[in-house]
């Protein structure tokens, strides 16, 4: 395997400079939205996110998904997270009414979790895994991460998408993957350039990398500058 | 105020009624509810059961005591189940109509209301008569009814919408009935039951 495969790639902007006009101070945590198709690392990617902030960064996390006491118990498992730093919004098989049109399902779900764990400085909302249409309201979340992956194929950055032309910052995760699906990292970076302009896109293997360090830092950023 | 009724009354409200089956979705994974004929039979039972009590109590509470009833919505819903979606439902109709109408008298609803009472403060806030509170109950627990039995039989959504207008004159004829101020409704207790066993499942798509 060439080894340029497997090296993330480095996109530009770099993902800690924002295009957009910086987020106003928050009193409240920074609220993140993580969607994406179904599978796509969404989950492992807040459970990276949940590890890199460790004894850093008050945390609560909203969850969409379907299986929820199983993301709830993997995040237990993983040994990331309190089970009481977690909520799960049932959507009534309508995983983006809930984060796009009808939010207050997941406002009153990030609502008792300051009010039972006291102020928080990060809230992360997993959607439903749905399809590349679902895009998070933005009375719901300051920023939204789109998470795709290499094993759906290279087309997907091409085929756009409010998801991917839109979110504020896209990640492209499974790396790892690509060599065995014959994915072109090259072909996916090109085409999500050419959706998406100045916002940022990281590539990432979760599977390698446990604390998500491009995500994390991107994140950090934004909570530093909210608070 | 035709135009209020109607924007209230919208299945696209953002009240958080897409998440929940009342029941439904046990109904349908038990096998009991497996056609459009079983649905139009849940449908009736729902409307002259629940339909009934929350036009009744939506229309009570615009100049009746909010706390009173409240209580006396709990002590008519057996099923806990059903209590804390209709706690939750209040929450979240609170939530949308505290944004859109600032000034009415939220402040008079107790603590996590129920959703026909906070519903009779936002048809009063909007303006809208008595017969069309009651209208827009009535409305509104057929149409989450039926949007909850598409969605978990994959129903034709034309036969669903001819079953809604079929039930129009049952719509009209419980609104009516719901204006006269009597508050002792009646109940439906296998919806009961099967909210109670929703509740324990582990894997639900419904919050109800
Ligand atoms: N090889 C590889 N597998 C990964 C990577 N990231 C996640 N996975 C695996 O992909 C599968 C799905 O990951 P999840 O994090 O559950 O995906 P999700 O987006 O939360 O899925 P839904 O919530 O069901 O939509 C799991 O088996 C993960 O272990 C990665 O970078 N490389
Ligand atoms: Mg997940």
């Amino acid at each position: 395997m060439p080894a340029e495969i497997l090296e993330p790639v480095h996109t530009h902007p770099h993902p800690t400079s924002d295009p957009h006009p910086p987020l106003p101070r928050l009193d409240r945590a920074l609220r993140v939205g993580i969607g994406g198709p179904v599978g796509s690392g969404k989950t492992a990617l807040v459970a990276a996110l949940c590890r890199a902030f460790a004894g850093e960064l008050r945390l609560g996390v909203v969850t969409n998904d379907i299986y929820t006491t199983e993301d709830a118990d993997f995040l237990r498992r993983a040994g990331v997270l309190d089970p009481e730093r977690i909520r799960a919004v049932e959507t009534g098989c309508c995983p983006h009414t809930a984060i796009r049109d009808d939010i207050s399902a997941n406002l009153d779900a990030v609502d008792d979790l300051e009010e039972e764990l006291g102020r928080l400085d990060l809230v992360l909302v997993e959607s439903g895994g749905d399809n590349l249409t679902a895009t998070f309201s933005k009375g719901l979340v300051d920023v939204q991460i789109f998470v795709v992956d290499v094993a759906g194929g290279d087309k997907v950055p091409r085929k756009g998408g409010p998801g991917v032309t839109a979110a504020d910052l896209l990640v492209i995760n499974k790396t790892d993957l690509a060599p065995l699906v014959g994915a072109s990292l090259e072909v996916m970076d090109r085409d999500a350039r050419a959706r998406r302009g100045d916002l940022p896109t990281v590539f990432l293997s979760l599977a390698e990398d446990k604390h998500a360090k491009p995500v994390a830092d991107w994140v950090r950023h934004l909570v530093d500058h909210a608070r | 105020m035709t135009a209020a009724l109607l924007l209230l009354a919208d299945g696209r409200f953002p009240a958080g009624g897409h998440a929940h089956s009342h029941g439904l979705e046990a109904m349908v994974a038990s096998g009991r509810v497996r056609d459009l004929d079983a649905v139009e039979r849940v449908l009736i039972g729902r409307l002259r059961t629940a339909g009934l009590m929350t036009a009744a109590f939506a229309v009570a509470a615009r100049d009746g005591d909010p706390d009173r009833l409240d209580a006396e919505l709990d002590a008519r819903t057996a099923s806990p189940a059903l209590r804390t979606a209709s706690r939750r439902q209040g929450r979240a109709l609170l939530r949308a109509a505290r944004v859109i109408w600032p000034d009415a008298p939220w402040v008079r609803l107790p603590a996590q209301p129920h959703q026909p009472i906070v519903l009779g403060f936002a048809a009063a806030a909007a303006g809208l008569t008595d017969d069309r509170t009651a209208l827009a109950a009535v409305h509104g627990v057929a149409t989450a009814t039926a949007s909850a039995a598409l969605r978990l039989l994959g129903l034709d959504p034309f036969a669903v919408q001819a079953l809604l207008i079929r039930l129009a004159p049952e719509l009209d004829a419980l609104a009516a009935e719901a204006v006269k101020g009597d508050l002792a409704r009646g109940a439906a207790p296998l919806t009961d039951l099967s909210a109670e066993l929703h509740a324990t499942w582990e894997v639900r798509l419904f919050a109800s």
